[in-house]
């Protein structure tokens, strides 16, 4: 009994393998489903965690929404699956996920020896360091036999190792392993400087019982380029993730927003009317709708948008453009010509 | 022999630093120099520690109001847990179908205790419980009766608490008790069996097999293929208690004395009576206290699947204080789900002491 059970469960495993094995493409199997399964942090705020009511928000959220809007016309057809830093890949490649958005720093060998391909950056990140004012540091090379309060075991403590050693500086790490405790340890004045991602130390400064008493040195130390990541086989789904990336910023750079995006529907500007849809041929070559790019602007909002809400100056967090900023603005955000 | 009259004798009331609170004290905390030291050196400590706690914790607090109120008091932030008791409770279950996990609990609890009753151990009690875990998992998944579907990957929150706990527990028991049978048994396959089973699963931490399921298992699942996260996690918890399940019960069934299996085979019961009528009755009631403590390690050591990006309320509470409005007053939170935890484990420990007192048959 139980092995003919257990023979029929794998005969019907075999012939589901099978008929995905013939479909063969990712974006074949999203659109089938009817959503996109998409891989994100789940506690980090500003990237990707539920609010008080379980709705997803974030930065990285908004990413996949913007995918599900390319791809079905509607932001709201994604779910999520909140991962951790070890599950992250496994869950990409074992096709648990079709697609990561999940703070993921995009690394040579996390390219290529995982079998995944980065697409297009959202956010440009990069360690940084965390101090009271009342220190008088004004550079992080000024930060010579300081106590550091560290998170342990992630490439954060190594790199701020590789830092002071390399400045031919003395230092004390505080390792703890819990962010909030961090954050706490930090303020008690256990130690004198905070690193992490400059992400997360804005952060860490608003939840401060005075922020106004800290300041983050303008020292990066390291650079690391978040992306959103898809599994290697399918280039069709990898370019239409990477496009919805694009879209954003490239309505940021035409100036289309979310409450103008109807009118601009009707402006005479050919890069402009070849992005809505308005000219078509965008849509075709990505296997899409014409409107794909109308979509995304119009129910997520474009690079700017998305990065205030979620992340900007009038957020808990109130994080500068910086480096993600447009291209023309000083920042790194730059979208290749839609046509 | 014969007392002197009493009406002729004064009666001494004894020194009044010998009876009462005062010689309790003298009696008991000031009986010689080292005990007085220690006394006062407690007392001191607890002068410090518990009216600071006190003051921090109830006079000064605030229990609830935005978060904004709470920057401006020195007492604990308890509104941490009423501002966000939603989420922490239900987790990404969808507003306005809270009711439905709510209700699931409410018939969970309601079993329970209807099952603690030894009158109510009958056949019926087993219907009960089906009809019972049909009902919950409709109301947990829905699609019937107008309720939408709720994916098994929005389960969270208390009910997954629960669920993994009570199903933990429920399915690894009898699991366990085979396991016990198989590695006490003449037959080498199956002996050899439940041995590599019980060392290997003890061998490795909770964490390492939650991982193996979560991480390792997708890979050798063909693509495309994937089998419920939740599902994942229960199974994995359920081996894992099963295996120590087995070796508790093992010791109940050493510490049976040889002539009680012979007198099942003069009797002529066979295997399976003399071990269910004679043995495990026996067995399994000596193991309550061990076994009760395998139940309550079990039930804290759902809170693991953290680790496996499931949201149990530990996990719920953490992402709430993710959220930088309430970053600051972990601690609070913690210790309500402490006390929380606490009220869970210390029923269950409770019960098993009168249900060991219950089937306590001397000797």
């Amino acid at each position: 009994m139980k092995f003919s059970r257990l023979t029929v469960l794998v005969t019907v495993l075999s012939l589901l393998a099978a008929g995905v094995a013939f479909a063969g493409k990712d974006l074949d199997a999203v659109r089938s489903k009817g959503f996109i399964q998409a891989g994100v942090n789940g506690g980090v705020f500003g990237f990707g965690m539920p609010d008080e009511k379980g709705v997803w928000k974030g930065l990285d959220v908004d990413t996949a929404r913007a995918i599900a809007a390319a791809v079905f016309g509607d932001a709201n057809k994604v779910k999520y699956t909140p991962l951790t830093a070890q599950q992250r890949f496994t869950a990409l490649q074992s096709g648990e996920i079709d697609v990561l958005t999940r703070n993921a720093t995009r690394t040579l060998s996390r390219d290529t020896q995982l079998g995944l391909n980065f697409v297009q950056v959202n956010y440009y990140d990069g360690q940084g360091f965390l101090v009271p004012k009342k220190l008088g540091i004004k550079s992080a090379k000024e930060l010579g036999g300081a106590t550091v309060c560290v998170l342990p075991g992630t490439t954060t403590e190594q790199n701020a190792a590789d830092y002071f050693r390399t400045n031919n500086m003395k230092w004390t790490p505080v390792v703890i392993e819990n962010t909030t405790e961090l954050a706490k340890t930090f303020f008690a004045g256990r130690c004198d400087v905070l690193t992490s991602d400059a992400s997360q130390l804005a952060g860490t400064r608003a939840v401060a019982p005075n922020p106004k008493d800290y300041t983050i040195l303008p020292e990066i130390i390291s650079k690391e380029p978040l992306a959103p990541a898809v599994r290697h086989g399918d280039d069709q789904w990898r370019d239409i993730v990477d496009f919805s990336v694009l879209a954003m910023i490239n309505a940021e750079e035409l100036g289309i927003t979310s409450q103008n995006v109807d009118e601009m529907l009707k402006s005479t500007d050919p890069m402009v009317q070849r992005f809505l849809g308005v000219v078509e041929g965008n849509g075709k070559a990505l296997g899409l709708d014409e409107k794909w790019a109308y979509n995304i602007v119009k129910q997520v909002g474009n690079y700017g948008e998305v990065f205030e809400r979620n992340v900007g100056v009038n957020t808990t967090l109130g994080i500068e453009r910086g480096l993600n900023a447009l291209w023309t603005k000083g920042g790194l955000m730059y979208s290749p010509p839609f046509k | 022999m014969t007392n002197p009259p009493s009406a002729t004798r004064e009666y001494l009331k004894p020194p009044i630093t010998e009876v009462g609170v005062l010689g309790w004290l003298r009696g008991n905390l000031f009986n010689s120099w080292y005990n007085s030291l220690l006394t006062v050196l407690v007392l001191l400590a607890l002068w410090q520690v518990v009216p600071p706690f006190f003051n921090w914790a109830f006079i000064n607090s605030v229990w609830n109001s935005p978060a904004e109120a709470c920057r401006d008091i020195d007492g604990a932030c308890w509104s941490v847990i009423p501002q966000n008791i939603s989420f922490i409770i239900f987790g990404f279950f969808p507003d306005g179908q809270q009711w439905r996990p709510g209700l699931a609990m409410l018939l969970m609890i309601g079993l329970v205790i209807y099952s603690k009753d030894r009158k109510h151990w009958k056949k019926s009690l087993g219907t009960y419980w089906l009809v019972g875990l049909v009902v919950m998992a409709t109301l947990m998944y829905g699609g019937v009766f107008g309720m939408p579907v709720v994916e098994t990957d929005q389960w969270s929150g208390l009910p997954l608490t629960f669920m993994l706990a009570l199903f933990g527990m429920v399915a690894a028991y009898p699991l366990g008790v085979l396991l016990a049978l198989g590695r006490r048994s003449r037959m080498p396959a199956i002996k050899t069996l439940c041995v590599v089973y019980i060392e290997m699963i003890r061998g490795v931490p909770l964490i390492s097999l939650l991982f193996m399921s979560s991480v390792m298992f997708p890979l050798f699942l063909p693509e495309g293929v994937t089998i419920d996260k939740v599902l994942r996690a229960q199974v994995a918890i359920i081996l894992f208690t099963a295996a120590y399940i087995a070796e508790v019960v093992r010791g109940g069934l050493q510490a049976m004395a040889r002539g009680q299996f012979e007198a099942a085979d003069s009797l002529g019961l066979n295997y399976n009576q003399t071990m269910r009528l004679v043995i495990l009755p026996q067995a399994l009631k000596i193991v309550i206290p061990p076994t009760v403590g395998q139940m309550l390690s079990a039930f804290k050591d759902t809170s693991l699947v953290v680790i496996i990006a499931l949201y149990d309320v530990l996990k719920t509470t953490k992402v709430t204080l993710s959220n930088p409005k309430w970053t600051g007053y972990s601690t609070e939170a913690y210790i309500a789900l402490a006390i929380f935890y606490f009220i869970c484990c210390f029923a269950m420990s409770n019960y098993s002491r009168k249900l060991e007192k219950a089937l306590h048959t001397g000797h």
